[in-house]
């Protein structure tokens, strides 16, 4: 079976909520809807205090190319145009909307019936983009990078493969796993849409092997597809990292920074997004909800939710049976690569995956003891760095040194720290280390 | 309001602690502790005894009252491992003052002068062991003969293998070898030697243990036999004077050295291609000694020069990076 | 004879060929210096001491020529010599001597654990900057120092420390050099290089909140909150206010501490005034806050210790 080649981890599982199906999530009281849901340029409020919106209304639109707009998910009116901490833990511009009723814009087909692409033959490869850009999709898997960005290969490059993220590599999540199980058709479609959107005739769907039954389903639904096949992957974290699926199942190397996947002829979007891209192409509707686990193991009752964008993250821990006494660290996505998050007032956004709560013996780390260079993290990095030397020349701020190691390589993927056997803290030093040498590095892109 | 904790990722843990690989490794030792009881009987339980009680307690005071260290490592098992591995690297007729300077110099100058755990150049069992050697060399070259369970330093003493062989090679004599033990009771142990080293078997056993848990990986014990067996191969094909391979391989500290001195984490390279390298050099330097030096043994000075090797390997053998393939 | 006459001949040969080689080498690889850098390093005080946070003085003499080639010696000092040797060097190089008043670091923040409360508990590397990667940090202020002890690291002469109480840092007025270390690793950009003032004593906005007066008052009892009424009790118009938060210019402040009875927060203060005699007056403003400022820089407390805050590096 298939998997990507250097380091990986196997962190315990814990797919709490695998089995329980995905649920409409309560409508909240208020909607916070930040103008930072995705990397790039925050988008520009267009509404103000007092105005009445629809599902479906724009209420921020999209500044530059790389950014994207936001729609509410609710209706109702305007409350304020403010600043709220969301799940990066800073204060961003934020509109607040006070829900009343539920009423959808006239132009979203809420209706449950398949479209599919062959129902469609007049779309184009720019309508498609278009709406996808207009829709506000972003990366549904964290990354919330602007979609038709990554659906607009640079000049001089060409897609080869569209490769799908189904792998949810992070241990307890499930909402991919319990999206295809309940939206294969859906899903196929909106595949469909991408690799009609970037030109190719070949597409994959990786999914690890620990979801069989997501397996069996997807690949009996994609028989009427010829083009889109089924790979099942190997179960090793960070399979979910965008090169490390490219490796693993098309078998290229993405060279280091800076190139990046269309290099090498691939386009990855996360199945989530293929999901997103169906609705908005085809049903006219702007993202407004995805699904996002609710879980952890003081949780009374784990769920996945279909949650509208805006609702707080207190909702829809209340739906989950409320929070546990003992708990000691809430994280805004999955456990390696996750967010702590410092209130439960923080809205559901764009890149919401999951909802960790961790009780206080779970999430205190332990005590850091010396290195013993027993070269677990070495074998654990799956860039083929050395984890223990980044941390080290960052901590002692020899950024020449760390430079020289491809520190910039580091994909941050938490490998390194799970595995290290003294509770060093490593990846907390490599980011200073990271983030220093990279804007080093453009420092000195800016002179020449 | 409640308090959260707030941390960057990754929140989740392996459990894995320096605590679980280091008695992994003692744990691993046990067949090889036992072989040595059924032997030496008394003799190995009292050196064993010895010096692994004198490496902690060397440890703890060094930490507490030299460097005045917050919190000692002596839980968390370096102590013990690198006084069993002091042990087996002793003859078991050795008065029990020689081990008590062995485990200070072991521990006091291999280890805590550089800072205590992780720090060290060198392997402090063999700085100890080394140490011994050069210090006292007639107690530490007169090896028990094995089967006298309850003499202690009253115990009659034998030529080692290792000392027939390389008797052999001064003789010029092939015949020499024929005063060999078997190759069965060599892989058991039914010969002289240091306390830890005669049991090739007990050792194997250890080994394949580490390997199972993934205490360590087979890089650096593989590179040391095979180069060792290829090595002595070649010259006893080229002269009968030379002991067989796989009486080389069997005899002396070389089992005991390639699956549990030379694969100490700390003295050891990271990178895998670094552990190859430092594995065959060390193999090498060891067959060169055994046949070409003055001491019929080579195994604990091979490891100590390729562990004053280990910084510069590191620094040169560099995991392959992710996509530096196409980078060419 | 012959024996000598070989030896001779043999190393008179080495000797030629080494000289030659040396020669070529030489000239080969030679770097040029500027003539300037052993100038410069001549007049420096040769303790190599390290101090200024260059290997060495002619370390720091290089670094002296490089920033007189880019037009200023500004934040250039050598500790040992002082002001005085700082003029001859910016005399060898042709620069005008910056006789600035004394400068000194000055943390702009008095988010102590009474006035500012830590919603959150940290877990990590202490390192401001890991700190800052989590979000707000262990408060909900998105201005104030996190108190992981960065600008102590970088510290050269131990003039900055975390006082364990306010879990803020401090700066040690004697033991400042103002080399400006601090300010260029805080990444908050709290600490600033001001004018010591005349007998040490100045007036300082101890806040660099930037958020809505509200937002910044829900987070710190002891933030600016933009109100202006310091910027309208001023007589001398040396503050001004910007996005939120008011700003005292040094150059224009005559130490009337007008602004800091006005400030109904008490983010302005004092510093190194004497005691100020308790006046019947009617005043708004609470006294209570004020005893700290005065002892301040008084540094009873222990020392840090200089690896204090290194142990995590």
């Amino acid at each position: 079976m298939k998997t990507f080649r250097l380091g990986g981890v196997h962190p315990s599982e814990n797919k709490l909520s695998a089995a329980s199906p995905i649920k409409q999530a309560e409508l909240p009281k208020q909607a916070v809807f930040s103008t930072y849901q995705h990397i790039g340029a925050p988008a520009k409020p267009v509404v103000a205090k007092g105005d009445v919106v629809k599902v479906g209304t724009l209420l921020a639109e999209a500044d530059g190319f790389v950014s994207a707009p936001v729609y509410s998910s609710v209706s109702g009116k305007v409350a304020k145009v403010d600043a709220i901490v969301d799940a990066s833990g800073y204060r961003r511009p934020a509109i607040f909307v006070d829900v009343e009723g539920d009423e959808w814009d006239e132009s979203i087909d809420r209706s449950q019936t398949l479209v599919k692409l062959s129902d469609r033959p007049d779309l184009t490869p720019q309508e498609i983009v278009a709406k996808i850009k207009a829709a506000g999709v972003v990366g549904m898997g964290g990354a919330t990078f602007p979609c038709h960005v990554k659906l607009s290969p640079p000049p001089g490059t060409k897609a080869e493969y569209v490769i799908i993220n189904a792998v949810e590599c992070e241990p307890y999540l499930t909402a991919d796993h319990r999206l295809m199980l309940e939206k294969p058709d859906e899903i196929l479609v909106g595949v469909a849409l991408i690799m009609k959107a970037v030109g190719v005739t070949k597409g994959f769907i990786g999914i690890e092997n620990n979801k069989p039954d997501a397996i069996r389903l997807m690949t009996e639904k994609a028989a009427a597809y010829p083009e889109i096949e089924i790979v099942p992957l190997q179960v090793k974290y960070p399979q979910g990292g965008e090169k490390q699926l490219i490796q693993a199942v098309i078998g290229r190397e993405v060279p280091a920074p800076p190139a990046i996947p269309i290099h090498v002829g691939a386009v990855v979007q996360n199945v989530g997004t293929a999901f997103a891209i169906y609705e908005a192409v085809m049903k006219n509707k702007p993202l407004v909800e995805r699904v996002i686990t609710v879980t952890g193991k003081s949780l009374q009752s784990p769920t996945n939710f279909l949650a509208r964008i805006g609702t707080p993250m207190s909702t829809l821990i209340d739906a989950c049976g409320g929070l546990p006494e003992d708990t000691g660290k809430v994280i805004g996505g999955g456990p390696m690569m996750g967010k702590a998050l410092l209130n439960l007032d923080v809205p559901v956004c764009k890149g919401s995956s999951g909802l960790l709560i961790m009780n206080e013996k779970e999430a205190r780390r332990g005590e850091e003891q010396p290195c013993i260079r027993c070269a677990k993290c070495v074998g654990a990095c799956p860039m083929g760095l050395e984890p223990y030397l980044l941390a080290t020349t960052s901590a002692f701020r020899n950024w020449e040194k760390a430079e020289q190691n491809n520190i910039v390589s580091c994909i941050e993927c938490g490998s390194c720290q799970f595995t290290c056997p003294s509770n060093r803290q490593l990846l907390d030093n490599i980011r200073v280390g990271k983030s220093t040498v990279m804007g080093l590095i453009r420092a000195r892109n800016a002179k020449k | 309001m409640k308090k959260f904790i707030v941390s960057l990722s990754p929140h989740v843990h392996s459990t894995d602690s320096v605590q679980r690989n280091m008695y992994g490794v003692c744990i691993a030792l046990i067949p090889a502790l036992l072989a040595s009881l059924v032997f030496f009987g008394l003799g190995a339980l009292i050196v064993l005894l010895a010096s692994v009680i004198a490496c902690v307690f060397f440890e703890w005071a060094i930490a507490k009252y030299i460097l005045k260290m917050q919190r000692t490592t002596v839980c968390d098992g370096s102590a013990v491992l690198t006084g069993l591995l002091l042990g087996f690297n002793l003859p078991s007729n050795l008065p029990l003052w020689i081990i008590v300077i062995g485990a200070l110099v072991a521990i006091g100058v291999g280890k805590m002068t550089f800072g205590g755990l992780g720090c060290n150049p060198f392997n402090p069992a063999l700085v100890g062991r080394v140490f011994l050697l050069v210090s006292f060399p007639v107690q530490m070259t007169t090896w028990p003969v094995s089967g006298q369970l309850t003499a202690y330093t009253d115990a009659a003493t034998a030529a080692t293998p290792l000392a027939v062989m390389k008797e052999a090679i001064k003789a010029g004599d092939p015949s020499v070898l024929d005063k060999l033990p078997d190759a069965v009771s060599m892989l058991v142990g039914q010969t002289g030697g240091c306390l830890g080293e005669v049991s090739a078997l007990a050792l194997v056993i250890g080994l394949i243990y580490m390997l199972c848990r993934r205490i360590i990986t087979w890089h650096i014990p593989v590179s040391i036999l095979a180069t060792v067996f290829v090595l002595s191969g070649v010259f006893h094909l080229s002269n009968p004077i030379y002991a067989s391979p796989d009486a080389v391989l069997m005899s002396g500290g070389l089992m005991l050295g390639a699956c549990f001195m030379a694969t100490d984490y700390v003295t050891s390279p990271m990178t895998p291609k670094g552990q190859v390298i430092y594995g065959v050099s060390i193999g090498l330097i060891t067959v060169i000694i055994r046949t070409f030096g003055a001491y019929p043994e080579g195994m604990s000075f091979a490891i100590l020069i390729m562990n004053a090797f280990t910084p510069l390997i590191n620094n040169y053998c560099k995991p392959k990076t992710f996509g530096e393939v196409t980078k060419k | 004879m012959n024996l000598i006459l070989i030896a001779v001949i043999v190393l008179g040969i080495v000797g030629l060929v080494a000289a030659a080689v040396l020669y070529a080498a030489s000239k080969k690889f030679a770097v040029y210096e500027d003539p300037r850098i052993s100038q410069v390093a001549e007049v420096l005080p040769q303790a190599n001491c390290g101090g200024c946070g260059y290997p060495g003085c002619s370390g720091f003499a290089g670094a002296c020529v490089k920033a007189a080639d880019n037009g200023s010696l500004e934040g250039y000092l050598c500790p040992v010599g002082g002001q005085a040797v700082m003029e001859r060097v910016a005399s060898i190089l042709g620069m005008s001597v910056s006789a600035s008043a004394p400068k000194v670091a000055v943390v702009r923040c008095n988010g102590t654990c009474e006035n500012r409360p830590r919603i959150a508990s940290f877990d990590g590397v202490r390192s401001c900057r890991v700190a800052l990667m989590t979000g707000t940090g262990e408060t909900a202020c998105a201005f104030g120092c996190l108190g992981c002890g960065d600008c102590v690291n970088v510290c050269q002469f131990g003039a900055i420390r975390i006082n364990p109480e306010t879990g803020i840092a401090e700066v040690d007025e004697e033991l400042c050099t103002a080399c400006g270390a601090c300010v260029k690793t805080c990444p908050r950009k709290i600490i600033e290089l001001r004018p010591k003032g005349p007998k040490g004593r100045r007036m300082v906005v101890k806040c660099v909140n930037r958020d809505k007066g509200a937002v910044a008052n829900k987070v710190c009892k002891a933030s600016c909150i933009g109100c202006g009424k310091c910027v309208k009790t001023c007589p001398f118009e040396a503050i001004t206010l910007s996005s939120n938060l008011a700003y005292i210019d040094p150059e224009k402040c005559k130490l009337c501490r007008k602004c800091e009875e006005a400030c109904p927060k008490n983010a302005i203060q004092a510093v190194n005034f004497p005691p100020r005699k308790p006046k019947p007056a009617p005043e708004t403003a609470a006294p209570a806050g004020r005893p700290q400022a005065e002892t301040q820089t008084v540094s009873e407390a222990p020392r840090p210790a200089q690896t204090e805050g290194k142990e995590n590096a």
